[in-house]
């Protein structure tokens, strides 16, 4: 009997052991947090704040957003089936302990396991080759790299909460002005209760040595994350940003909403790439990350360009439409996806391309792959204003449905204003290739490496875009990611 | 302001007469109808699936009903004939919305039974039955076409009868006063049955504001095969909204298209529901519209079958002030394999002030299917008009011939032959007046006809 009792426990403990390999950045960092108490209204809007050490204009415009926010509703337009988020039941703000005391620049040892864990060294002579990291834990930025290397250059690359008292003008003059509180509901949620992001500044002329990178951990039970970016490129400057995320397994849903802004001024270039994989949520669909971001950038200069690349492997539910606003005159924007949802997963992404300057040019090349029970959907908009003479689009939208009970769609909406403009958009959606699969079975290649190749390759163009670690990263994340989900 | 307001009110003071002049069949949907609007409000411009149009304001004005029957009557042959001579049709006219038979309306009509609800109310009860049976009242539009309804036309394609010649219904408005017409087509096909139809809308009193609202059921049963044509050329006071509902049955083939050559403001519906396998659906349209026309389209194919195909395709030239928009959804259910559904929406947009808006959308739930959409706005290849013009070919000739290809292959998919090559005439005699004077060009054709 106990014999046969320990086999069961044996055979349990491999079948749990290979459901949660199949996220590996599932762990728990046992440190001290403080955590204000759940809910939501004026005081926990106010004590953030005060938390912070934030200038009167800051507490006021948290204080007008979260106003706004109390006369919307959860919007319930996507292609996503969410439960109402009881926003009363979710702790604003959770620091870790340590750094909030020491505050003078040592970290945590545990925080920097944590971090090295997860592959993202906080010591800069780790790094092999150049990349600053902004190191976010729940809601506070835990260190930051390379900062006095770049700001020999003039470039700013901190933390949001540092930059607020450091560069007061900087902030005053472009926060919230890409993406207002007034947006929708989670821009005015976000603004009401933004704890922490990056904040980067590129001044005229100068070209970004390295990649920088913000690195983005939910730890905390029962708390949402609420980072907020904002990346202003001065004239003929550029820069690669770069952001990644991980949160632990747990059976209850968690929020993150985050704002991102960006502005690009004359013959500017940011190129932001996205590798999300928060997590998911179990093989029945329980628990996982709600991923509810804003994410725009405005190319305000002449010949300035916005590339966004974002490969979204995590959350249960994603909710993001990184957009551009081409305002300056031969202005470009991009837009490069991979979105892959499997088990439960929800996936309602796109972006928006809004032509105001004339001969700007966008390009959205957009890659869905279904597998389980999920639903994928890309939903944009393309829009030509009137004034915005020679404009120039083109969509494709593809997507692979590898069960069938997943779901595929595309939601693209096309407005053209002028005679002069031209725009195209593809959109196929089909089941992956048999032939392919039989050729690779043929020459002794499994059929679950074969859709792992065959995945890849389908979403090569995408991950051309991304920097090389990260698509070497990227790469991994997607077979990964498979592992099981052939059905 | 509701717009809808006014039309509940106009029936519940005159729902004694609106109900003695129609068939009881027609009667029995009115409070179901009725229950339907009840708070319902148009869409107005801007809010989903209808970006570009608002239909508010499009109900809004008082228009004349023709709620007592008055039978209206008048010459079709001078509308109808410039558009497709020569062709053999049984043909039935609808001036405003009184359905008046041709002469020799069904001499070889070849087992095809065409009548008004209220000869069919006591002729073929138990076809007419089946009124309303696709129509939905989720769209208000509908849900008041049902209400006010007091006649319209129904088709019956017995078991196994092949209609040699088709059906042409001529649409026609001509009165004095501005007038909402409500018109209402019933198609019924029984298995292995085949018809082809035609449906021209005219009007006549070019100075007066007039609202047609139409709707038509087509139920394709198992192995059937019809042509729906449906021709506008009216003029800029005219406006219509129609909703088209399709249900097909195993093995059957449907072809709708619709074509809008002179109107003042278009919305079409089309909602096809596709019930077994092997069955094929085709859509097209097309649209030439200047001054300040607009036409929007909005498609639903739903798939709930597999093995099954559909093709759409539609296409848009628009000049001076014109308004076009395209909002097309193929849905495929899931366990419905080996679909194949391709959508295209192709545009032209020939002046700077034409606004086209386009939302190609696929809502796919099972995996082993191909499905596509395309759209394209932009103008016309510049390579190709230099390649012309270097061959003495002027401008102007050049843009024509190049617009005309542009549209040449939606009117391939025509299966009539006659109206195929006729519309190819029309198209050219469309294109050659400058696209401003659409009305003069209808007219000069008239003329010549």
């Amino acid at each position: 009997m106990k014999e046969e009792q320990n086999k069961k426990d044996a055979e349990k403990h491999i079948i749990n052991q290979a459901a949660s390999e199949e996220y590996k950045y599932g762990f728990v960092t046992d440190i001290e947090t403080n955590v204000i108490p759940k809910g939501l209204n004026e005081d926990v809007v106010r004590q953030i704040s005060a938390l912070k050490n934030e200038p009167e204009w800051l507490l006021d415009m948290r204080l007008k957003a979260y106003a706004h926010w109390l006369t919307l509703k959860q919007p319930t337009w996507g292609h996503i089936d969410m439960p109402e988020i009881d926003f009363q039941d979710i702790s604003y703000y959770a620091a870790p302990r340590k750094q909030a005391a020491e505050g003078n620049g040592e970290i945590d040892p545990e925080l920097k396991r944590t971090f090295d864990k997860l592959g993202i060294p906080l010591e800069e002579q780790m790094r092999l080759s150049g990349m600053a990291v902004d190191a976010v834990m729940d809601s506070v930025s835990v260190h930051t790299t390379y900062r006095e290397k770049l700001a020999e250059l003039g470039v700013i690359f901190c933390s949001i909460s540092e930059a607020v008292k450091d560069y007061p003008d900087l902030i005053k003059k472009y926060l919230g002005k890409v993406v207002p509180y007034t947006d929708n509901f989670y821009a005015a949620l976000n603004t009401a209760v933004f704890s922490d992001g990056s904040f980067v500044y590129i001044p005229k002329g100068v070209r970004c040595p390295m990649e920088l990178s913000t690195y983005f951990r939910i730890n905390a039970a029962q708390t949402g994350q609420f980072e907020r970016t904002l990346i202003v490129a001065d004239d003929d400057s550029y820069v690669s940003y770069l952001e990644g995320c991980t949160a632990p397994m747990r059976d209850e849903n968690q929020l993150h909403a985050a704002i991102v802004e960006i502005i690009v001024e004359d013959r500017a270039e940011v190129k932001y790439s996205t590798v999300q994989n928060w997590y998911p949520g179990d093989k029945d669909g329980k628990g996982g990350i709600y991923n509810l971001v804003t994410k725009r950038g405005l190319c305000r200069g002449d010949h300035s360009k916005l590339s966004w690349t974002q490969v979204e492997t995590g959350s249960a539910i994603t909710w993001k439409y990184p957009s551009c606003i081409l305002k300056g005159d031969h202005s470009v924007g991009e837009f490069y996806s991979v979105a892959l949802t499997r088990n439960y997963q929800q996936a309602d992404t796109g972006t928006k391309m809004i032509h105001l300057g004339r001969n700007s040019s966008s390009t959205i090349v957009s890659k869905g792959i279904s597998a389980g029970h999920s639903q994928n959907s890309y939903r944009g908009l393309v829009k030509i204003a009137p004034q915005a003479t020679g404009c120039r689009n083109y969509t494709q939208c593809d997507s692979l449905l590898l069960s069938d009970t997943s779901g595929a769609h595309t939601f693209p909406v096309i407005e053209v204003d002028n005679d002069s403009s031209v725009v195209e958009h593809e959109a196929t959606t089909s089941k992956i290739n048999e032939d392919q699969i039989f050729y690779c079975n043929q020459r002794g290649i499994s059929t679950e490496d074969a859709v792992g190749l065959i995945v890849n390759g389908y979403a090569k163009e995408v991950m051309a875009k991304l920097p090389m670690e990260f698509a070497v990263e990227a790469q991994k994340l997607l077979s990964v990611s498979l592992e099981g989900s052939i059905g | 302001m509701n717009a809808l307001r006014q039309y509940i009110d106009l029936f519940n003071d005159n729902r004694k007469v609106i109900e003695a002049g129609s068939p009881a069949v027609l009667n029995a949907q009115r409070d179901a109808a009725l229950a339907a609007l009840h708070g319902a409000r148009l869409p107005r411009k801007g809010s989903e699936d209808y970006e570009a149009t608002d239909l508010e304001a499009v109900f809004a004005p008082d228009y004349g009903m023709n709620l007592t029957r008055i039978a209206f009557g008048g010459d079709a042959t001078e509308s109808f004939r410039c558009d497709v001579p020569n062709m053999s049709t049984c043909l039935y006219t609808c001036f405003n919305d009184v359905i008046v038979p041709g002469p020799n309306a069904m001499r070889n009509a070849g087992g095809m039974v065409v009548e008004t609800f209220k000869e069919a109310a006591t002729r073929h009860p138990e076809v007419l039955a089946r009124y309303g049976s696709l129509a939905q009242f989720d769209d208000p539009t509908v849900a008041l076409n049902t209400l006010l309804a007091q006649d319209g036309l129904l088709v019956y394609v017995p078991r196994g009868v092949v209609a040699e010649r088709p059906l042409q219904l001529v649409n026609i408005f001509n009165t004095t006063q501005p007038l909402m017409a409500v018109r209402r087509v019933l198609v019924v096909l029984e298995d292995g049955a085949s018809a082809r139809m035609l449906v021209c809308d005219h009007t006549q009193s070019k100075d007066v504001n007039f609202l047609s609202s139409q709707v038509v059921e087509i139920i394709a049963g198992e192995d059937s095969t019809f042509d729906y044509y449906d021709l506008e050329e009216s003029t800029p006071l005219t406006h219509r909204v129609s909703t088209i509902y399709a249900r097909q049955a195993r093995g059957s083939n449907v072809l709708i298209d619709g074509i809008t050559l002179t109107n003042g403001f278009t919305r079409n519906n089309y909602r096809v529901t596709v019930d077994g396998e092997h069955a094929e659906t085709t859509l097209l349209g097309m649209t030439v519209a200047g001054d300040e026309q607009h036409v929007d389209t909005h498609t639903l194919i739903s798939h709930n079958a597999g093995l099954c195909r559909s093709n759409e395709m539609f296409k848009y030239v628009l000049g001076d002030k014109a308004v076009g928009a395209f909002a097309g959804k193929i849905l495929i259910k899931e366990g419905c394999p080996r679909v194949e559904a391709y959508q295209g929406n192709r545009n032209l947009c020939a002046s700077p002030q034409a606004r086209m808006y386009t939302k190609p959308q696929l809502e796919i739930y099972t995996d082993d299917v191909k499905a596509s959409h395309g759209t394209t706005i932009g103008q016309l290849d510049q390579e190709a008009l230099y390649y012309m013009r270097t061959r003495g070919i002027s401008e102007a000739e050049a843009q024509r011939l190049l617009m005309q290809a542009f549209m040449s292959d939606v009117i391939d998919g025509v299966r009539l032959d006659v109206l195929r090559d006729r519309l190819h005439y029309l198209v050219e005699k469309r294109f050659n007046g400058t696209l401003a004077s659409c009305s003069s060009c209808a007219e000069a054709c008239m003329v010549k006809g």
